[in-house]
């Protein structure tokens, strides 16, 4: 290390070598307690994900190639996963924006014993098995399900509307199933915003709707950034709810990997499809986290 | 180094001085230790004080164990400590947060060094109940920690660290929770529970009053040098730099030069004829402001008393004293501070009056003009 | 005066004013909760076709359940694989949190960091590249490889809440314990460990269920007789629609909610 010059302390100092030496001891025998945890991700995470990397570069005949990343550019297939993917994450985030902000602002206007009593609707779906709610969707938009059934009785509509294993449904469930993920972080923010600002702007003489949106909102930006932007990622690489409730009919990145996988055995062009899925995963999230402060978002400050 | 001091039986235990010698620690580029030397005297009660970030608490840290120094030594007695793990060092610790084990009760977390150490059940409950009537919590021992207030909480931690029979004992701003009646109170309980227990302390406070109320001596402390070490009457009356004198107590300084015979001069008086000056260096004269007194029509005599003429630019009455702004040129002013008596009233003094303000010759002080050393 | 005119926040509106808000929010509960519970009482219909409300009460979709060897196999070894990864994602990943909290070395955030990376790669790629990578060293259907991969996903949850359980623990307290005359193991063990076992247990329920819920690493790299339930769930609803799928449904969301209830009343007690 160059710093290494710089930073020693005049010589003729006593014990510096002994406490240095020490000091090197102590943070080893701390880190070897991260050492467990660390392995385990370069075993299941590490090392698999470079192996698809490498697969991904290789051709049909063994050989280095970028075959597997021209033909998403070639074929009109993977034009319409992508454009398939991305429409879904991002009217999935705005769905749940635009259903998220309003709970969250109703809790954080609540006392903060009732607020955790309501957040057992947040909570209880956030911990059932998203298998189990994708099925309850399943089971309540289908053509003779409950929701036609409901709407045909009330006079809504007259014929059964079919509501699933369409680009419908598939949003219906992503929604409800993403949904904590932003309302989690933004309800921290909301709590965060401190209720004197409230009062120093009223005092200003800011009406009650002209403080919301020149104070309110604006300080509770940061969880719904943090929020979306969690959504949008985790929509990008989602499988089971698409691949249910879509019916085939809503192709996304992930449910193309195992279709790929499932029919022509091609690792190379489905490694090709997680590596893209990955890299645009990681630079939406580095460009945030630049831009955004993102790990005092999501872990809380220090 | 395996083995804890003896306990003694007696209830004063011996205490130990400690030496530290050329102590650095760096954090970056910043010195949050400077070639740090120090000698704690056995039995002492030796404050750091300093401002935020001057490293008084890196200092108490060290001497604990807890902050690995990039060099230096620290030596109890004899015995080379630097680098001994803390649980070895035999060091009673008061912490600012008081760190109380809230899953304990009272006793339990008094008998919890006991415990380590392997003393008797009996002995134990036997020393347990003894500090806790030392800190006058004898019946709270049962209680939980959630249960009490803050004075008594901080009476625990006290109890806790002294309890085993240390022979230094560290307090890292153990004052710093409570109000300030309670704060004052218990100044002088520790101070009188030092002379009770003898051991020899290391107090560390930003607040220069508890210092000087309970040191025996005071370690100035100042970006990771140590300005002045000394009892708190000489820190107060010799501060031997600008720093020291700031920090410490109200004050005034005036810009001096020096004529070809080293007599200091403001302006056109005379401050100091044998005060031992370098050339080259700029010195100023610093006026404590209950130093200074009013002066009347009576003469006064020149070779005593230094006097200032000037006019009153702001007064205020504070209660016991009252303290007047005095410009005594166009560029200098004299802070004043008097003890008032009922006669006194705001109006004692008004924005323009005039007044001559006298100070004794023996309350001179006389410091190099550049803040560091 | 009525509640509706009583104000409702500091400045000024009442609830009245506020009306909308809370209708609208009713609204968004409800249709969070309802899809959640909804497959409750449909798994007690006695019809070959999921009814709601269910004509004739009946339980035999939970005797279909109970009686089926595959389903029965499934639910077992998904237990075994939540219980196991429970007992490795929670050790592990206390002793990762500790030691990066603790250290305060330069590098320690970027390794926090590279240890929470599972929670930000598509579950769909670990899935495949366990799945190829397990096939070449022999772990795939095996409860071992499934443990491994499911321990990776927890590992992450169970660090970041035990860091925010340290940050709200004061640390001192150790040192203090260390300066009585402590070693670090047994400062760590008598003092710090009491005060974030609340949060150790919520860590180690959350692993349970991530492991217990996990999809889409189940359906690559588990099979045979080493299948889990959420594996079997997933093929049964490409299919059709097979009324035990509510019944063993039903079934997980007791366990979610039982430990959901359990954490929260475990956070109450903790204050």
């Amino acid at each position: 290390m160059n710093t290494a010059i710089e930073n020693e302390v005049d010589p003729g100092l006593p014990n510096e070598n002994q406490l240095r030496s020490q000091g090197i001891r102590e943070q080893r025998m701390l880190l070897s307690l991260a050492t467990p945890a660390f392995l385990m991700i370069v075993a299941i995470i590490l090392i698999p994900v470079g192996w698809l990397f490498y697969l991904s570069f290789i051709g049909g005949d063994g050989q280095f190639s970028l075959e597997h990343y021209r033909k998403m550019i070639e074929y009109k297939s993977y034009a319409r996963v992508f454009v398939t993917t991305f429409q879904v994450s991002i009217l999935t985030t705005l769905l749940c924006i635009l259903i998220g902000y309003p709970l969250a602002y109703f809790l954080a206007m609540l006392p903060q014993r009732l607020a955790g009593f309501f957040m057992l609707a947040v909570l209880l779906p956030f911990w059932t098995s998203l298998l189990v709610r994708t099925y309850a969707w399943l089971v309540l938009l289908q053509k003779n399900g409950i929701l036609n059934d409901f709407a045909i009785s009330a006079g809504l509509w007259e014929t059964p509307i079919k509501l699933v294993h369409n680009m419908t449904g598939t949003l219906i469930g992503m929604a409800h199933i993403m949904l904590p993920f932003l309302v989690l972080p933004l309800y921290g923010s909301m709590r965060k915003i401190e209720r004197d600002m409230m009062h120093a702007a009223a005092n200003l003489g800011a009406s009650p709707i002209q403080s919301f949106w020149k104070i309110y909102f604006p300080l509770s930006l940061s969880g719904m950034v943090a929020g979306s932007l969690i959504v949008f990622v985790l929509c990008l690489g989602f499988y089971v709810t698409p691949a249910v409730l879509g019916g085939g009919r809503v192709v996304m990145v992930a449910t193309q990997i195992t279709a790929i996988l499932e029919n022509q055995f091609n690792w190379g062009a489905a490694s090709a499809l997680g590596v893209v899925l990955l890299v645009a995963t990681i630079v939406i999230l580095y460009l945030a986290g630049r831009f955004l402060k993102l790990d005092a978002a999501l872990f809380g400050k220090h | 180094m395996a083995s804890h001091p003896d306990d003694q039986s007696s209830t004063k235990a011996s205490a130990l001085p400690i030496h530290i010698q050329g102590l650095t620690k760096k954090y970056g580029r910043m010195y949050a230790l400077n070639n740090v030397d120090l000698e704690v005297r056995s039995g002492e009660f030796l404050t750091l004080l300093g401002p935020s970030g001057s490293g008084k608490t890196t200092l108490l840290m060290a001497i604990a164990g807890f902050n690995r120094p990039d060099a230096g030594s620290i030596r109890f007695a004899d015995t080379e400590m630097i680098l001994t793990p803390p649980h070895r060092r035999n060091v009673g610790m008061v912490f600012q947060s008081y760190a109380l084990f809230p899953h304990m009760t009272v006793a339990e977390n008094i008998a919890f060094p006991l415990k380590l150490r392997g003393t008797g059940a009996e002995e134990t409950a036997q020393r347990v109940a003894d500090a806790l009537a030392t800190v006058q919590l004898s019946d709270l021992g049962e209680r939980g920690i959630d249960q009490l207030s803050g004075g008594q909480r901080q009476r625990v931690a006290l109890a806790r660290a002294f309890v085993f029979r240390p022979r230094i004992l560290l307090m890292d701003e153990p004052l710093s929770a409570l109000d300030k009646k309670l704060r004052e109170q218990m100044q002088i309980e520790l101070k009188h529970l030092h002379e009770q227990l003898g051991v020899t302390t290391v107090y560390v406070t930003h607040d220069q009053r508890e210092a000087l109320t309970m040191s025996d001596r005071i370690a100035v402390i100042n970006d990771g040098k140590l300005a002045q070490v000394d009892t708190p009457h000489a820190i107060y009356n010799r501060p031997v730099n600008r720093f020291v004198a700031d920090f410490i107590g109200e004050s005034s300084m005036l810009p001096l030069t020096r004529d070809d015979t080293g007599k200091l001069y403001f302006e056109d008086h005379l401050i100091a004829t044998d005060y031992q000056t370098e050339t080259g260096k700029d010195y100023a004269l610093l006026v404590r402001p209950e130093r200074l007194f009013m002066i009347g029509d009576e003469t006064v005599d020149a070779d005593k008393t230094i006097t200032f003429s000037g006019k009153v630019r702001e007064f205020v009455f504070q209660g016991e004293t009252a303290f007047a702004l005095t410009s005594i040129s166009d560029t200098h002013d004299l802070s004043f501070r008097f003890g008032t008596d009922s006669s006194s009233s705001q109006d004692s003094m008004r924005p323009g009056d005039p007044v001559s303000l006298g100070l004794n010759r023996q309350d001179v002080i006389v410091i190099p003009q550049t803040s560091d050393q | 005066m009525r509640w509706w005119q009583k104000p409702a926040s500091d400045t000024q509106i009442t609830h009245g004013n506020r009306l909308w808000l809370y209708v609208l929010a009713a609204i968004i509960m409800l249709l969070l909760v309802i899809p959640t519970f909804i497959v409750i009482p449909m798994s007690f219909s006695d019809s070959q076709y999921l009814e709601f409300p269910p004509s004739h009460w009946s339980d035999r979709w939970y005797i279909v359940y109970l009686e089926s060897p595959k389903w029965m196999r499934a639910t077992v070894t998904s237990l075994q694989v939540g219980v196991l990864t429970m007992l490795v994602a929670t050790p592990v990943g206390t002793m990762a949190a500790y030691a990066l909290f603790v250290s305060g070395h330069r590098a320690a955030r970027a390794i926090f960091v590279f240890l929470i990376t599972p929670m930000i790669v598509p579950v769909i790629l670990i899935a495949i590249g366990t799945f190829y990578a397990y096939g070449r060293v022999g772990l795939n259907n095996t409860i071992t490889g499934l443990v491994m991969a499911h321990t990776v996903l927890a590992a992450p949850l169970v660090m970041i809440v035990i860091t925010s359980a340290l940050r709200s623990y004061d640390l001192d307290q150790e040192r203090v314990a260390r300066s009585l005359g402590a070693t670090r193991v047994r400062a760590f063990f008598a003092i710090t460990l009491p005060q974030i076992k609340f949060s150790i247990v919520t860590a180690a329920l959350l692993s349970f269920l991530t492991s217990f819920d996990e999809v889409i690493i189940a359906i690559f790299v588990s099979g045979g007789s080493n299948a889990t339930l959420t594996k079997h769930m997933f093929a049964a609803l490409r299919d059709f629609i097979d009324p035990t799928i509510a019944a063993i449904s039903t079934i997980m969301i007791l366990v979610s909610t039982t430990l959901l209830l359990a954490t929260q009343f475990i956070g109450s007690r903790q204050k």
